[in-house]
């Protein structure tokens, strides 16, 4: 299933926030969207999630989810956004438990993401025991035990420390190859982008416009932390959004 | 360099509520040992207040004659059957305020209107409604426990993280699920707060209710040992009241624990 955005434009109040955005998010690809600052990312993301309606164009989805998919379009975010009294395992339930699945099915399921996750022993904990990354883990699997077509984050590692972040990414680029999810990743972190998307696009400070669409070759699985490649990339990513970010910093002094 | 190695001064105690076994028993030990020495050494007269001793020995005489109970259990009824029908119908209420705009907009300014009245005001129209038997005072609790927690509840739902609300339809979960299983929970430490203080405010309005009109209950007990200026069995029935707050405190505390674990 791929989605689709169409002409999006938005307003907040008098604040343009988006104009006239045209994207694709193609099934099984990774798309990272990046911007300075109060650009309008994560307004775009609730968008593709259905979280919240354009003022003007449309949020399409093309073809049909795949079979076995309870919500094809799943958020992972920023603050992990873990039930507090429920835990690990009741966090993966929680949002099994709408669906008609016996015991022993949502059992199954539980069990199988998180272990995919690394989580099988800590399936008693509450989130309060756990560390950030852990907490992170734990999102990830309630997003993977709903068999998404797209998985939509937003920001999903700049609540963590860089060294988890490693580590983290690692674990994403292994679930990805094993089981390839078509995802959204909204980041301001360009080392996150180039590692992680398969085609990355830049968006102008507010209002956010399409300024440019890279793609990177390179599998997934092939690409390392300081790789001259990404590199390369990276730096020309940097290049283009410098201005930006630079013009929306400003921009934020004379208000 | 040679300037002598002084270690840093602490400054970061204090602003913290730590747990001090005892402390209030002390303070409780201390100030009725102040009154025993006081009412014996004539320090304070016997007409200001009666001797802790003597009230024990009434207290005693109260329980032998099995008068204790006669007068607790329809108290203890009047109670829980009142503060429940009104702490129940406040949690819906308030509950249904914070989910439907339509709700709060009409339902609030009444809310705030009947909160001030105090409720012992309306007892003999309660009376008139319900009779002059067990039900009015039942009407006159619920009503005096309904009205803080309405307010109590709402202000919960209120503050519960709207990220997670967020994660709940982002999830496709059900309206039921997200008010079940989201946003009760999150409110539940608003709720259990404002209970500690509208179940305080039932047992004030249970004593009203029976000096108002009971043979039998603390407040009755109370009013005729008033009457008579009998200081001793009034601190008795006083006394009594005071540990019935202090179990209902101390229950809540114990339901927090337990309902509240996942706390940081
Ligand atoms: N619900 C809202 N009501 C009004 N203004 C909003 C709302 N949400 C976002 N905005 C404004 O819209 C602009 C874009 O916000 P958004 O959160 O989408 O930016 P972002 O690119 O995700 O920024 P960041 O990099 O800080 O996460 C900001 O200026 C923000 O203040
Ligand atoms: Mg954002």
């Amino acid at each position: 299933m791929d989605l689709r955005l169409e002409k999006v434009s938005h307003h907040y109040g008098a604040t343009e926030v988006l104009r006239d955005i045209t994207l694709d998010v193609p099934s099984g690809k990774i798309v990272c969207i990046v911007g300075p600052s109060g650009c309008g990312k994560s307004t775009l993301l609730r968008m593709l999630g259905g979280l919240e309606r354009p003022d003007q164009g449309q949020v399409l989805q093309v073809g049909a989810p795949p079979a076995g998919c309870l919500n094809p379009l799943t958020f992972i975010f920023q603050d992990f956004a873990l039930l507090p009294w429920r835990s690990v395992r009741g966090n993966v339930s929680l949002v099994l438990e709408d669906h008609p699945l016996d015991r022993a099915a949502r059992g199954a399921i539980i069990d199988d993401v998180l272990s995919r996750t690394k989580l099988a022993e800590f399936g008693d904990a509450l989130p309060k025991q756990l560390s950030g990354g852990m907490k992170q883990r734990v999102a990830i699997a309630r997003a993977l035990a709903v068999n998404p077509a797209v998985m939509l984050m937003d920001e999903p590692l700049s609540a963590l420390d860089s060294q988890t972040r490693e580590l983290l990414m690692d674990d994403l680029v292994s679930l990805w190859t094993r089981a390839p999810f078509g995802a959204v990743y909204v980041t301001h972190n360009l080392a996150e982008a180039v590692r992680l998307g398969h085609r990355i696009v830049v968006l102008s400070r507010r209002p956010g416009q399409v300024r440019e669409v890279v793609s990177i070759d390179m599998p997934l699985e092939d690409r390392r932390n300081g790789l001259a490649e990404l590199e390369t990339q990276q730096k020309i990513l940097w290049d283009m959004m410098r201005e930006e970010a630079m013009a929306a910093d400003a921009e934020l002094v004379d208000v | 360099m040679s300037d002598p190695a002084r270690p840093v001064p602490f400054r970061g105690g204090g602003f913290v509520a730590r747990q001090r076994r005892g402390m209030g028993l002390l303070v409780f030990v201390l100030l009725i040992a102040f009154a025993e020495w006081g009412t014996r050494t004539g320090f304070i007269s016997a007409l200001t207040l009666p001797r802790p001793s003597d009230v024990l020995l009434t207290f005693k005489e109260l329980y032998d004659t099995g008068m204790l109970f006669k007068h607790l259990i329809p108290s203890l009824t009047r109670l829980v059957v009142g503060a429940s029908i009104g702490a129940g119908l406040g949690i819906a209420l308030g509950v249904l305020i914070a989910l439907f705009s339509l709700v709060r907009a009409g339902l609030v300014p009444l809310v705030a209107a009947i909160f001030p009245i105090p409720k012992i005001a309306l007892l003999p129209l309660f009376v008139i409604w319900f009779g002059i038997d067990e039900a009015s005072k039942y009407a006159l609790i619920a009503f005096g426990t309904f009205t803080p927690t309405v307010v109590a509840t709402y202000a919960a739902v209120d503050n519960v993280d709207r990220t997670l609300i967020r994660m709940g339809q982002s999830f496709g979960l059900s309206w039921q699920s997200i008010v079940r299983k989201i946003v009760l929970p999150g409110a539940m430490p608003g709720i259990l707060s404002g209970l500690r203080i509208s179940l305080t405010i039932a047992i004030i309005l249970l004593v009203a209710a029976e000096m108002l009109g009971a043979e039998f209950g603390i407040g009755a007990y109370i009013l005729q040992a008033g009457s008579l200026y009998d200081l001793e069995r009034l601190f008795a029935g006083v006394v009594i009241l005071s540990v019935l707050g202090v179990l209902v405190s101390a229950g809540i505390a114990a339901v927090e624990r337990r309902v509240l674990r996942w706390r940081v």
